[in-house]
């Protein structure tokens, strides 16, 4: 991705809202950066299209799996740089509550940094950050 | 459609025919999901315990601009909700439940511009929580791109977690 190239080639970290606005996907999702502190923290606002449970309400669990997804993406390429986006080998969400119809936010950390392989761990909440809505621990490959 | 004879049928066993009400339910409650229908995506087939779905490829899907190839988190969201079709169509009764786990494992990148497709399969119902594996594949089920494991909570009337 040119936003990756180009931050990898000037040797700085790549501009993570431009990463969020470069994939489709993640503006399927309306996804946008609300920190970029050591950790970044992901907004994903409510939005109709996002309901899984019109019952309820409550989101997707698919969308929840997706910006889990996301974030621990963003936050490896935040971390490590690299001019390709690491792969997914594979992933464990657990979905810990109900996820209303309400801004939701995401953060991710990397727990252990391999040669190839990384594991990363990501929570993702509405109104408490203490209370995670769902988590996702998961293995990526780096390119 | 030819399920007897579709090759891309991955559990080697042929839908059988079930016309009851509650399958008919689900098919039609799930399938209108707003998410669902956000990715451009179809049920193809609900049977008793067992459903098929289909997410065309779309240009809004789209995880890798450099490559095309598809968000992994578009494949998660077709693989909980085809599995989410399979619950409910293995339910003896109408109850609500949510998804308590999902484990996916990547076994290899999509192709882009082809559809892919996804089967789903409840293994078990017990009286609190119901046990999926779904797979996902775009030419044949020999090839899955992705595989599922998940179990659902079922939320009987009368207390018990709430949940989406």
């Amino acid at each position: 991705m040119d936003v990756l190239k180009l931050a990898s080639a000037e040797g700085r970290a790549p501009d993570p809202a431009a990463l969020l606005a470069a994939i489709p996907y993640c503006r399927h999702l309306g996804l946008s950066v609300e920190t970029a502190g050591s950790a970044l923290v992901l907004l994903m606002p409510f939005a109709p299209h996002l309901i899984g449970n019109p019952v309820l309400p409550a989101l997707h669990g698919g969308v929840i799996g997706s910006f889990l997804e996301t974030a621990a993406i963003a936050q490896m390429i935040w971390e490590l740089g690299g001019g390709q986006l690491p792969k997914p080998i594979d992933i464990t969400i657990d979905y810990l509550r109900s996820g209303r119809a309400v801004d939701t936010r995401a953060q991710a950390r990397i727990a252990k940094l391999g040669r190839r392989v990384v594991n990363v761990h990501a929570e993702l909440w509405q109104e408490d950050p203490e209370k995670p809505v769902a988590s996702l621990r998961g293995h990526f490959l780096l390119s | 459609m030819g399920v007897d004879t579709d090759p891309r049928l991955p559990f080697n066993r042929t839908m059988t025919e079930d016309n009851s009400d509650i399958q008919k339910f689900a098919a039609a409650r799930l399938g209108d999901t707003a998410f669902f229908v956000s990715l451009g995506a179809e049920v193809l087939e609900i049977a008793k315990g067992r459903a098929r779905s289909r997410l065309p490829y779309a240009p809004h899907l789209v995880g890798d601009p450099d490559t095309g190839v598809i968000h992994g988190g578009a494949i998660t969201a077709m693989l909980d909700q085809t599995c989410g079709m399979a619950v409910a169509s293995a339910l003896k009764e109408l109850m609500p439940f949510a998804t308590l786990d999902l484990r996916i494992d990547y076994m290899k990148p999509a192709e882009p511009h082809a559809d892919i497709f996804i089967e789903a399969e409840c293994l078990k119902v017990t009286h609190e929580v119901a046990f999926t594996r779904g797979i996902a594949y775009q030419s044949s089920a020999e090839q899955p791109i992705a595989l599922s494991t998940g179990a659902f909570m079922l939320i009987r009337s009368g207390g018990g977690k709430t949940g989406g």
